[in-house]
């Protein structure tokens, strides 16, 4: 048993929620009780899906325990065939089921539906999301590809985008658009994007993009192994990463992969003279094993701060990331304990924090600016605008993005001549960083012939402070139109009804 | 409950769903947590105690101001029969007298959503004192502030002795007898209702306090059990109860002929239904309810106008068609199903709000129909 309060992955069995929910026309029939369902708001909340995700829960309650839970999970399989008609079913169960052993596989198996049915084994007390994911595409694309011929043309898959993927949407469009510029086309989008019909032709592509090992590297290697396709080994996030990619893509295509450069403006931002504060900025990093890496080298060598410290939560990858810790001479940080990470975090001081969600909030704590490269995130980082992490654009999107948090060199400048000021003290922190200052009371009583009786003052108190400005002018607007001298209980709640809507 | 810590014995699937419910707020300084079991306590029975009594003294030492610790039971603690209850008495003679150890179920295969409260709360009961005394307990988690509202209202009706249930801090305990009544002030809480009557204590039945007519109804209920006078009934309520009906007519505007449909998830359903219908005139279509306990929302369905379909538990994809089928104008479901309807074109309000906001009392009768008036508002704004 393990204590835990914050978890940077879900259970493996969320992982499969993401592959089914990115692709189309497959359905998931998840062995799982009622309250599993939470899950489904992951994609309708965060990634903001306007339709529900592709997943039946077999709902097993307490009282169906004793009884036919195998026959509970035999009718929604059949119900959610002839309800949703897909062209091929995932089942599995989750933690709980997992424990009272129905066999979803074989069940199913002994159904005879018209559709392929892929069984998932999730072992849910030792691994977690990303393994999820990872096996779920892997036994589909297992299940599901077909021996075909090559395109005529150049082509490429691209794998590893899930529903729920940090940027994955934006990563996706970005890459298409410079493989396009370079003359390769794009055979599938897999799982993301993809229908069983897209999978079963996987091997008609010359090669592979591997653009998440996290999801998508087991499903790489079997297509290496079993049909010949060569896989990219670069992630093409930075500049640097993009340009090896580039070379990696001339290689296997033999093409001269030379995309157009004139969007790319990070390299002449971090040359220009307002990032020489930049220089030397200690940061720590810590996310999944892809992104971490990939925020290490842009970080060194193309923004010029110093890593103080590297690490990722997902045990898998542990190491590659710690080879390339020593490349940095820090020590890998390899856990998915959050309050190890703020343990070393602590240790190691640095002035700005790349990571998750939960780094951000441990930034927020110690007042060290932080900006997110990797899952878990939160809706926030699931941008209306367009913001890749990827290729070119991508390199723009990260200048900015881990530049804003940080104190601006002028405004640094300031802060050191005006140390004593009330308005630049350090305390304060960037004007545009938010969170730093203590909260202070703005509005006070306007003063005019009105007066708070206690009561009434500490029911004021008891309204969530950023509407309690509102609150005390409201009131006050409405006794002064009433003639009303001193604000009681009453008062107050005559003006809440009267300005009620 | 600022003294209490949730431990939830299960699986990674429970921290996520825990992390995943509580949003921001876990980045606070949390008062709840998961102990997740790992392969080697599903080997062997044994041990699983051990390692659940390291766990607790480890979070004790770290937490010393923690006075109840709740021992939540969850799906796979429960299948594989971890006996919690014998976990809760054994630890609690350990670290007594400085915490107290509880234990009751939150897992999915035996309760929803806000049943969990009332597995909790009805835990607490037999740890109550006992007392002769004819007190009045409110039960029911609610909001500081509506809880201090509720509680000044009871004792300006000369009903000097109110306690809470679940109350602020631990020794604040209310005392219970054969002379307690007590009062529901949440529907969920049938369980906790029935713990109560078995150590004697009488329950007031009422509508629940929702809208202007709802809060009466209550307070009336509460009133007629001690004998209260008219005159001082109508004294103490006259001013409250206008500037209710006042404050929910800025919302009826928008209300006022739009039909609602009710997915099952809260229990809240029912005396919600009673009070669109009845004080925002609102047409109800299908009120759905996860569990409806009779004895508790008896008073709230009386009031129901005719008309509307009432379902218990759910068949989500059968109801879903039917929702589709009636296009009612709001519809008030969990947030898996909120952004599908809406992209669907329909109005949602979803449900979770609900529990976590001020509702209850006068003073929250027009935030309460606001919430359900604002979708409606937001979609006329946006062309």
């Amino acid at each position: 048993m393990k204590l835990t309060i914050w978890t940077y992955e879900g259970p493996p069995h969320v992982g499969a929620m993401r592959v089914a929910t990115g692709m189309e026309n497959v359905h998931y029939v998840l062995h799982a009780p009622q309250g599993d369902t939470y899950a489904d708001l992951l994609f309708t909340m965060i990634e903001r899906r306007g339709q529900r995700p592709p997943v039946t829960y077999t709902t097993f309650q307490a009282r169906d325990l004793g009884e036919d839970t195998a026959e509970l999970f035999k009718t929604a399989c059949r119900d959610a065939y002839e309800r949703f008609k897909p062209d091929a079913l995932i089942v599995g169960a989750s933690c709980t089921a997992e424990l009272i052993q129905d066999d979803p596989g074989g069940l199913s198996e002994s159904m005879g539906l018209p559709v392929p049915v892929i069984p998932l084994e999730l072992p849910s007390y030792q691994r977690k999301e990303n393994f999820g994911t990872s096996e779920t595409f892997f036994q589909i694309a297992r299940a599901l590809v077909r021996k075909v011929d090559r395109t005529p043309e150049i082509s490429c898959n691209i794998l590893g985008p899930t529903g729920l993927g940090f940027r994955h949407r934006d990563d996706v469009a970005e890459l298409e658009k410079m493989l396009a510029e370079i003359g390769i086309s794009v055979n599938a989008v897999a799982p993301m994007g993809s229908s069983p019909a897209d999978i079963a032709r996987l091997g008609a592509a010359h090669f592979n993009v591997l653009l998440y090992p996290e999801c998508g590297e087991e499903a790489a290697r079997w297509l290496e192994r079993e049909h010949g396709q060569p896989y990219t080994k670069t992630v093409p996030i930075g500049v640097g990463a993009t340009r090896d990619f580039l070379s990696e893509l001339a290689e296997i295509t033999g093409l001269a992969c030379a995309p157009d450069e004139s969007n790319l403006r990070a390299p002449w931002y971090a040359a220009s003279v307002d990032s020489t504060y930049l220089t030397g900025k200690r940061v720590f990093i810590f996310g999944d094993a892809t992104h971490a890496a990939a925020a290490a080298r842009v970080a060194r060598d193309e923004m010029g701060f110093e890593v103080v410290g590297l690490g990722c939560f997902n045990r898998e990858f542990a190491r590659p990331i710690r080879a390339l810790a020593r490349d940095y001479g820090v020590e890998a940080l390899i856990t998915d304990d959050y309050l190890e990470v703020e343990k070393a975090i602590e240790a190691a001081q640095p002035e700005m924090i790349l990571g998750t969600q939960m780094e951000r909030h441990i930034g927020k704590r110690l007042g060290i600016p932080c900006a997110v490269i990797s899952a878990p995130v939160h809706v926030q980082d699931f941008p209306a605008r367009y913001s890749p992490q990827v290729g070119w654009e991508g390199a723009n999107v990260l200048f900015d993005t881990w530049v804003h948090p940080l104190v601006m060199g002028l405004e640094e400048h300031l802060l050191h001549m005006f140390r004593d000021d009330f308005e630049f003290n350090d305390a304060a922190g960037p004007s545009h960083h938010a969170g730093h200052a203590a909260q202070k009371e703005v509005a006070q009583s306007s003063g005019d012939n009105v007066i708070w009786l206690d009561d009434a003052e500490r029911e004021l108190r008891k309204v969530p402070f950023f509407v309690r400005g509102k609150a005390r002018r409201n009131t006050e607007k409405f006794a002064a139109e009433q003639g009303i001298a001193s604000i009681s209980v009453d008062t107050l709640y005559e003006a809440k009804a009267h300005f009620a809507r | 409950m600022q003294d209490a810590f949730f431990l939830v014995v299960g699986s990674r699937t429970c921290a996520h769903l825990l992390q995943s419910a509580a949003g921001v707020m876990i980045f606070a300084e949390p008062r709840f947590g998961t102990a997740v079991l790992e392969e080697k306590d599903l080997a062997g029975l044994a041990d699983a105690h051990d390692e659940l009594d390291a766990q607790v003294a480890q979070l004790l030492e770290r937490r010393p101001d923690i006075r109840q610790l709740f021992l939540v039971g969850s799906c796979p603690s429960e299948v594989i029969k971890l006996d919690l209850s014998r976990a809760a008495e054994r630890l609690t003679k350990r670290h007594a007298p400085h915490v107290r150890v509880l234990n009751y179920s939150g897992s999915g295969i035996e309760t929803t959503f806000t049943q969990g409260e009332d597995a909790c709360l009805e835990a607490m009961v037999p740890g109550m004192p006992a007392t002769d005394a004819a007190e009045l307990v409110l039960v029911g988690a609610l909001p500081d502030v509506v809880e201090d509202q509720l509680t000044d209202l009871i004792r300006a009706l000369g009903i000097e002795t109110v306690h809470v249930l679940p109350s602020r801090r631990a020794d604040e305990m209310a005392r219970i007898g054969p002379n307690t009544r007590f009062v529901l002030a949440q529907p969920f809480l049938g369980d906790t209702a029935a713990a109560l009557s078995r150590r004697g204590a009488q329950m007031i039945e009422a509508p629940f306090p929702f809208g202007a007519e709802g809060t009466t109804a209550w307070l009336r209920a509460i009133a007629d059990t001690y004998g209260v006078s008219d005159e001082l009934f109508e004294r103490v309520t006259a001013a409250p109860h206008a500037r209710a009906v006042k404050a929910v007519a800025a919302a009826r505007a928008t209300l006022q002929d739009k039909s609602i449909f009710f997915f099952p998830d809260s229990q809240l359903e029912i005396p919600l239904a009673r009070f669109l219908t009845r004080e925002c005139g609102m047409t109800a279509i299908e009120i759905g309810a996860p569990f409806i306990h009779k004895g508790v929302v008896g008073a709230d369905l009386d009031l129901i106008p005719a008309g509307p379909m009432l379902s218990e538990g759910q068949d989500v994809d059968k109801q879903l068609d039917r929702c589709r089928a009636a296009r009612p104008d709001l519809t008030v479901c969990g947030l898996g199903l909120a952004n599908p309807l809406e992209s669907e074109g329909l109005a949602t309000k979803w449900a979770i709000e609900l529990v976590f906001t001020p509702v209850h009392g006068y003073e929250q009768a027009g935030d309460l129909a606001s919430l359900f008036a604002r979708p409606l508002r937001r979609r006329e704004a946006l062309v």
